[in-house]
């Protein structure tokens, strides 16, 4: 790993411990389900056994009868509220298809009904003391099926709202254009057109969703649960459930990852109703099964590339088309699809004529959701297949081919402004790109020169080489908000109370290590406080790679406040005006040396003169959402007698701004990594004839493990974002896009053939050698 | 029935159901750093150390235990002292979200007390049965790099 050279900053740039650590490698109980749970009822779901029926009959007689079971749900007896389970801002932009429990189940895994008992032993007896009769509908099973004419309709039903048109099982359809893309390519020396599908794929979280509902002395809900997402689980919890948001309390402890699975309402809806009915506290944990057939997915889609580029090599016209499967309900199925076209094509900003254009599509598998990549990931593999391509066919080197025609510091894309989340976008210019730089530094260390095109052969074993490079965002801009309360103690140490959710990814850490730059102390006197409804102001919470960039740049605002503040007191202490004295060491300096330790402004404040409380609350909504870039190399391995692939060396060199915490930012991009590895090679949720999940465990869903991995490099360039936090941009989304274009293209390198379909398994590379 | 067994260096005796795993009693008796993640054996997230192995507690009868020593994450630490693969976890930014941690360290210190010495691909194996979703598992092998190298000059 490159050391980065420090700046001016003391604590920001440090590769701190984080400060959640201790507490985490020691075991101790932090997380939902690590409390006495002795007295909490369990709740276990029935879940329906079809792809799509009416529930003609539910009879609960025997369950409820039998001792032990406290209550059990149904549509009978739940609010009917449609609503969607898309933790995203108000209004969120996903459509109002999902009720608590409906009479008519859409996916094998759908909810039909819960049962709430002493044990889990009594409750799985009670599920299955619960009659139900189905009546069987079609099912639609794959994007074409859903959108053939007269195909069975998935949502039929007249109360839900948002959908683009149900009764053709149309979620969602975007459609933007960038000058006149026929007539682009009708001027372009070159057409490149490619169409690539991507697989339903799952997140994994080694811990599952988990959520702990129980009454305080109040009697108000009180919710600890795994989610990245607090405050959109308390106003959609008191939407569906018709209760005041005012009545509900929403702790966040320590999770076990999310990666976009957790940015969804999917239990605290139940384990509330539980609890408010029997006034017993309640767990409900899914079950690792339970976790692949019934929480979320990827979307799996068709991507369709086709690029016009002029002699010159630079790129004339792009031309995208999504259509996005996003199973049984709408979750994030508008703003993925929108994510496709808008966090890719604005990289290609040269092409003067651009048309982003595609549906997502209801079908009766399991749903779609928000995964990390968001829909980049998908647009990703297409675009660049599409541009290794183009740039083979003009006998350019790829690298070549990207630094003529990717975006530049100084440059903007129309794109930004005409798409965004879901809806029109904001219009931006890039204020940091090093893009160029971190191409450099890649192909230096992959050894590109030397091993690009040698097809250099080992027994069956062809190796090869190959590159991609992406953008992201920062947040979503004019949507997002973070906030950050900040106040002082009388030793000197400070209370930093964020709505900002650490799932794992070491924000609490870098949150602190930018208060406490502001602040000059170091990060042992920031005292993180995260994610708490009743006590941090609000945060829309951990996506769309926005909390270092966001809840970052909240956080900085508060402690300018806060040092203003402090300043004012120690003035008069040091009988200087305030633009004399400086934060530092923890002391407050004058000129010529004069200070005043911080605990001693304090104490003042507190006790002495003109006492008050030293605290501040800001807030940060941004006007831009900066991308961060990223630069893949891959050096792979195909057999050509098994159809193996195997990924040898990986380097991903990363333009991420400054690095607030230059070793937590290198995690979060080694981490996607491997997950986008194993997205590539592997992972594939696969499905029998009628819609059940064929693999839900571990054992058969291969997720890479440490035997697994290649060597991997990641490089942090120097950079430095202006409109950001200390500098920073985001780092968390942008690494999972690179494996699957960069592994193909490598592949491509070695033997010729491109795969256009995910995972590359053994199968899929042997079939395509077969068809050269 | 009941059973006796030694958790962390003191001696306990557990009532406890014939089908209960290890897992399921740990945690029930408040040994939280135990985690689920499958209850199946494929994870890794229960891993506590069995007479000195590491083990998957989903997979082993608590009735099974009798008699034996076991060692969870809460026991590896000494007298608020960190155990060196929990220093270098830390230092080496090893953690993340932080739930394979207490399985993946228990691997790593069950390595580390018959090979002071292990290469990468000794440490990929010995952890191969701990999943990780968050780090791509460079840092963890890092930190046991660092903890063994640690170990050797100590001694």
């Amino acid at each position: 790993m490159k050391k980065r050279e420090s700046r001016a900053f003391v604590v920001v740039g440090k590769s701190e411990a984080k400060v959640d650590g201790r507490g985490l490698v020691t075991g101790r109980p932090m997380f939902v389900a690590d409390v006495d749970v002795s007295d909490a009822l369990v709740i276990k779901m029935l879940w329906s056994p079809y792809a799509h029926a009416r529930i003609a009959s539910i009879d609960t007689a025997d369950a409820e009868r039998m001792p032990g079971v406290a209550c059990v749900l149904t549509h009978k007896n739940t609010p009917a509220t449609r609503h969607t389970t898309a933790g995203q801002g108000f209004p969120e932009p996903s459509p109002y298809d999902a009720r608590m429990f409906d009479t008519k189940v859409r996916f094998v895994g759908d909810r039909v009904a819960a049962v709430a008992a002493e044990t889990e032993e009594v409750a799985e007896r009670a599920l299955a003391a619960i009659r139900v009769e189905y009546e069987e509908l079609p099912a639609v099973l794959s994007i074409d099926e859903a959108r053939r004419p007269g195909a069975p309709i998935v949502h039929d039903e007249s109360d839900a709202t948002g959908i683009y048109d149900p009764s053709k099982n149309v979620v969602a359809d975007v459609d933007i254009d960038v000058g006149d893309v026929a007539v682009g390519f009708g001027e372009s020396d070159l057409i490149v057109e490619t169409t690539c599908e991507t697989q339903y794929a799952q997140h994994t979280p080694i811990e599952t969703h988990v959520v702990l509902a129980s009454l305080d002395a109040d009697d108000r809900l009180v919710l600890r649960t795994s989610t990245q997402v607090p405050f959109h689980v308390r106003r959609i919890v008191a939407q569906t459930l018709g209760i005041p948001v005012h009545r509900i309390r929403v702790v966040k402890p320590r999770i076990g990852g999310g990666f976009g699975v957790k940015q969804e309402v999917l239990l605290e809806d139940v384990a509330g109703w539980v609890t408010l009915q029997t006034r017993r506290p309640a767990l409900f944990t899914l079950s690792r099964r339970e976790e692949f057939t019934s929480s979320r997915t990827r979307h799996p889609m068709r991507v369709r590339v086709k690029v016009g580029v002029k002699k010159t090599g630079l790129v004339h016209a792009i031309e995208m088309e999504a259509v996005s499967n996003t199973g049984a309900y709408g979750a994030h199925g508008l703003t993925v699809l929108a994510n496709t076209g808008s966090k890719t094509l604005p990289l290609y900003n040269k092409a003067e004529n651009a048309h982003f254009f595609g549906q997502a599509v209801y079908t009766n598998l399991p749903v779609g959701g928000a995964y990390r990549g968001y829909g980049a990931t998908q647009g990703y593999f297409a675009l660049e297949t599409a541009m290794d391509e183009a740039a083979e066919r003009l006998g350019l080197d790829p690298i070549e081919f990207r630094l003529r025609n990717a975006i530049r510091t100084g440059e903007g894309s129309p794109i930004f402004a005409k798409l965004g989340e879901g809806r029109e976008g904001v219009s931006q210019t890039v204020k940091s790109c090093e893009l160029e730089r971190c191409l450099e530094v890649g192909a230096e260390r992959i050894g590109w020169t030397s091993a690009r095109s040698k097809k250099e052969r080992r027994g069956s074993w062809v190796h090869g080489v190959g590159m991609s490079i992406m953008m992201q965002g920062s947040g979503i801009p004019e949507i997002d908000m973070g906030a950050a309360t900040i106040k002082m103690n009388e030793d000197g140490s400070f209370n930093l109370l964020v709505g900002a959710t650490d799932l794992g990814t070491g924000s609490d850490t870098i949150l602190a290590q930018i208060a406490a730059e502001v602040l000059g102390v170091p990060l042992a006197k920031i005292l993180v406080t995260s994610s708490d409804t009743d006590v941090t102001p609000f945060d829309v919470g951990a996506y769309a790679s926005s909390t270092t960039y966001v809840s970052g740049m909240a956080v900085q605002r508060a402690a300018e406040k806060v040092r203003e503040q402090i300043l004012g007191v120690a003035a008069p202490m040091l009988g200087v005006s305030t633009e004399r004295l400086a934060l530092r060491s923890e002391s407050v300096i004058g000129e010529a040396g004069a200070s005043v330790s911080l605990s001693r402004v304090c104490q003042r404040a507190m006790y002495e003169t003109d006492q008050f409380q030293i605290a501040a609350t800001a807030s940060c909504v941004p006007s831009e959402s900066p991308p961060p870039f990223l630069a893949n190399f891959a050096r792979v391995a195909v057999d050509t007698d098994t159809g193996v692939i195997k990924v040898l060396h990986y380097v991903a060199v990363v333009d991420c701004g400054v690095a607030i915490n230059p070793r937590l930012a290198e995690g979060q991009v080694e981490g996607a990594i491997v997950n986008g590895i194993g997205y590539a090679l592997s992972e594939e949720m696969q499905f029998s004839s009628r819609g059940r999940v064929r693999n839900p465990t571990l054992f058969d869903y291969k997720i890479p493990g440490a035997l697994d991995i290649p060597r991997i490099d990641v490089v942090l360039v120097d950079s430095y974002e202006p409109t950001g936090p200390m500098g920073a941009k985001s780092v968390g989304e942008i690494g999972i896009n690179g494996p699957i274009p960069t592994i193909a293209n490598a592949i491509y390198d070695a033997v010729g053939v491109r795969l256009r379909q995910t995972p590359f398994t053994p199968e899929r590379v042997l079939e395509a050698l077969q068809r050269v | 029935m009941r059973i006796h067994l030694t958790v962390n260096g003191t001696g306990r005796t557990w009532e406890v159901a014939p089908g209960d795993t290890l897992l399921d009693v740990l945690r029930r008796e408040g040994f939280a750093g135990v985690k689920k993640g499958c209850g199946t054996g494929d994870c890794g997230a229960c891993t506590v150390l069995l007479n000195g192995r590491a083990v998957n507690a989903c997979l082993v009868l608590a009735v099974k235990a009798e008699g034996h020593t076991v060692v969870t994450i809460e026991g590896v630490a000494q007298g608020g002292r960190l155990h060196p693969v929990q220093e270098a976890f830390l230092e080496a930014g090893a953690v993340q979200c932080g739930y394979c941690t207490p399985g993946m360290v228990l691997s790593a210190v069950s390595l580390l007390s018959h090979n002071p010495d292990p290469s990468e691909a000794e440490i990929c194996e010995a952890i191969s049965g701990n999943l990780c979703r968050c780090t791509g598992y460079v840092k963890q092998i890092a930190a046991i790099e660092r903890a063994a190298a640690r170990m050797r000059e100590s001694q």
